[in-house]
């Protein structure tokens, strides 16, 4: 079974938060007490934090900021970046865009979907990894790039996006 | 006494083993016995040669490169860390023709200073043209970057001084400089370069612009994407401010400036300058009717610069060397110099920042090398997803926004994507209704609607289904996304579409 990590699916009211997610939340809204304009900073130290912007967030973001849940909900729905549902341990974003694709980007993410056996912003079954687009990574002249975490990698063939995904297996 | 080497922390370097050759040179150069610093530079912009390692000499630095991990040790055991025979050695970086032909002037430190070092910055003309703008009336900074013809680099090429003047003619309490480093175009990278490999010059660049606008605030917007700019940008304006030359009281000139870095969120269209200042303002990154101009009413209601990184990068040298120098670069109305990015299906690719007039065949085979896959360049796409798809016909065109917009092209952010023969041009035009209808910000019917209609109706047309009568639907759709976006989202998607269309009509009848 997989689950999409993006925000388009209608999703049942998530469940409350847990100790750590709390803490998660209140430390980023506090980090952001006298910045202007702080939605979006706020949503970027709850998903480094978390992995994914909690739907039980929202209430609590939006009460701090003096906004509707709407208002907030509406950014992270917003933005790719934001995730609503926990992603697996590794992400992979594989870049789709033209000077990717002059160098076999569609080959890749056709190798991808045949071998994870899920689609963009979906997670493999055992919950190792989550597929997702992205347009541009900047590494246009030594492409096709993906982003694995955190990291850029570049020139990539079928044989060395395997290894990368063979290696998240292997990590916890 | 210790040997420096210099490997790039750029992104392009590291996403190509950088970081696994520093390492591995530091290990080898510990059980050799030789004594060797490692300085992580920015990128020369070579990136088909990266990682390309560097060794300080007394003959000047010489390269080695691409280096993998694996290369080291045969790399020591022919004489490195000294200039020695091996099939990676490159000779003196400077002599490489691809590096020595170009006229460097955004990029001239790039790849030779550690990036976060300020005494190297300092000591390769960091601060010079702050130092000048500090002692310069605030219409007079205005007047030497008008005097210079800069145009904004992010792709709309407004003139600089134009949007600076208005801004300084505002009465306010409070201004903004904003950079716009939300450098979202498929094939271009230059900002990030740029903030990487020499992250302070944006920094004295966006210091003069307050100074001349009397903004005492700076945003910097940068895109989530990029998280090695991110680190070296945030690390370099710590530094800044810990030195002085942000905060309170600039290097003691009693003028307050100081620089938020902001983190974008995977949206396209906040590259759009008043969807940035919304996504700033903690919104949705949705387009603003204009007017008011962002100068007039910008973030949070008040007077703002926005410029794109490469345009404030610009300004120091500017401040410098004078107005009449940059203006005396390039052709046209297309003044100084432009970073192009070389991408996508090229043999040597990269950056090459040259005076405006250059032409792209110049760029493609003299720089380039044509393509990597060593098939015939049958396309390329100038300016990023909206830009148009030029055939081998118009690659005589010079690299100048005229030129470009005179054949229904644009050279937006100075990107160049190429594609061999292999390429399928309806399927591209089908990729550009796509991007369009992902990251539309919905605010505008032609945009949001008028690209997922596209996408299908190219799908009808490479099926085979009514094709003539299709082929029209898709023109006229094209007219109105044209002619009734709100921004150049929507306005120019059709560009890529139509000249596919036109130059390539064979792709979309393929399947008949």
């Amino acid at each position: 079974m997989t689950q999409r990590t993006d925000t388009e699916l209608p999703r049942k009211p998530g469940p409350a938060l847990d100790s750590v997610a709390s803490e998660a939340v209140r430390a980023a809204i506090e980090a952001c007490r006298d910045v202007p304009g702080a939605l979006l900073p706020i949503l970027h130290g709850v998903q480094d934090a978390l992995g994914h912007v909690p739907p039980a967030a929202v209430p609590v973001i939006a009460h701090a900021l003096n906004l509707s849940r709407a208002e907030v909900h509406g950014v992270i729905s917003f933005y790719h970046h934001f995730r609503s549902v926990a992603p697996g341990r590794h992400v992979l974003r594989l870049c789709r865009a033209e000077a990717c694709q002059a160098m076999g980007a569609r080959g890749l993410e056709a190798h991808l979907r045949a071998r994870l056996g899920i689609g963009f912003n979906e997670t493999t079954a055992d919950g190792t990894l989550t597929l997702e687009p992205v347009y541009c990574l900047g590494n246009c002249a030594c492409a096709p790039s993906a982003m694995l975490d955190d990291r850029v990698h570049g020139r990539l063939s079928v044989e060395r996006i395997d290894t990368l995904i063979d290696d998240c297996g292997e990590r916890p | 006494m210790s040997v420096r080497v210099f490997v790039p922390c750029d992104t392009s370097a590291v996403a190509c083993g950088a970081d696994g050759v520093a390492a591995r040179i530091e290990s080898e150069a510990g059980v050799r016995g030789f004594d060797v610093t490692v300085v992580r530079n920015g990128s020369r912009g070579a990136c088909w040669l990266e990682p390309l390692v560097e060794v300080e000499t007394a003959a000047g630095r010489i390269g080695f490169g691409p280096v993998d991990p694996e290369d080291v040790p045969a790399l020591f055991d022919a004489g490195f860390p000294a200039a020695c025979e091996h099939p990676l050695a490159l000779g003196r970086v400077e002599d490489i023709a691809w590096l020595k032909k170009q006229q460097r002037v955004c990029f001239a430190r790039n790849g030779i200073i550690d990036p976060l070092d300020l005494d190297d910055y300092r000591a390769h003309g960091g601060w010079n043209g702050l130092e000048r703008a500090l002692a310069m009336a605030p219409a007079d900074i205005v007047q030497a970057v008008t005097e210079s013809g800069l145009r904004g680099r992010g792709g709309a090429a407004f003139p600089c001084g134009i949007k600076w003047k208005t801004v300084a003619d505002q009465a306010a309490a409070q201004k903004y400089i904003v950079c716009n480093a939300d450098e979202g175009d498929s094939g271009t990278f230059s900002d990030r370069m740029a903030m990487e490999g020499d992250p302070y010059r944006l920094i004295e660049g966006m210091l003069i612009s307050a100074l001349a606008v009397g903004a005492s605030r700076g945003f910097i917007y940068l895109r989530s994407e990029y998280p090695v700019a991110h680190r070296i940008l945030g690390e370099a304006i710590r530094r800044a401010r810990a030195a002085g030359w942000l905060g309170a009281d600039v290097h003691g000139s009693g003028r307050a400036f100081d620089i938020d870095l902001r983190l974008g969120a995977g949206a396209y269209i906040c590259g759009e300058e008043t969807s940035l200042l919304e996504s700033l303002e903690g919104r949705r990154g949705q387009v603003r009717f204009k007017p008011p101009l962002p100068a007039i009413k910008g973030l949070f209601g008040q007077p703002t610069v926005v410029n794109n990184v490469i345009t404030l990068a610009s300004v120091p040298d500017i401040l410098v060397n004078g107005g009449a120098w940059y203006r005396d670069l390039g052709t046209g109305r297309s003044r100084g110099t432009l970073p192009i990015q070389l991408a996508g299906n090229i043999r040597r690719g990269g950056l090459i920042e040259l005076a405006f007039g250059v032409s792209l065949r110049e760029l493609l085979y003299d720089y380039g090398g044509g393509s990597a896959s060593g098939r015939p360049i049958r396309a390329v796409q100038v300016g990023g997803p909206l830009g148009a798809y030029l055939p081998e016909s118009q690659f005589d065109t010079p690299i100048d926004y005229e030129a470009f917009a005179a054949i229904d092209a644009l050279l937006g952010h100075g990107g160049i994507v190429v594609f061999d023969d292999t390429v399928d041009m309806a399927e591209q035009a089908r990729f550009a209704m796509e991007f369009c209808a992902v990251e539309s910000c919905g605010k505008c019917t032609p945009c949001r609607i008028g690209s997922t209609r596209g996408v299908e109706v190219i799908d009808r047309i490479r099926e085979g289904v009514e094709r003539e009568a299709n082929t029209d639907l898709l023109r006229s759709l094209c007219d109105t996304m044209l002619h009734g976006s709100l921004c150049a989202l929507g306005g120019l998607t059709p560009l890529p579409v139509l000249s596919a269309l036109k130059h390539f009509p064979e792709d979309f009848a393929r399947n008949a």
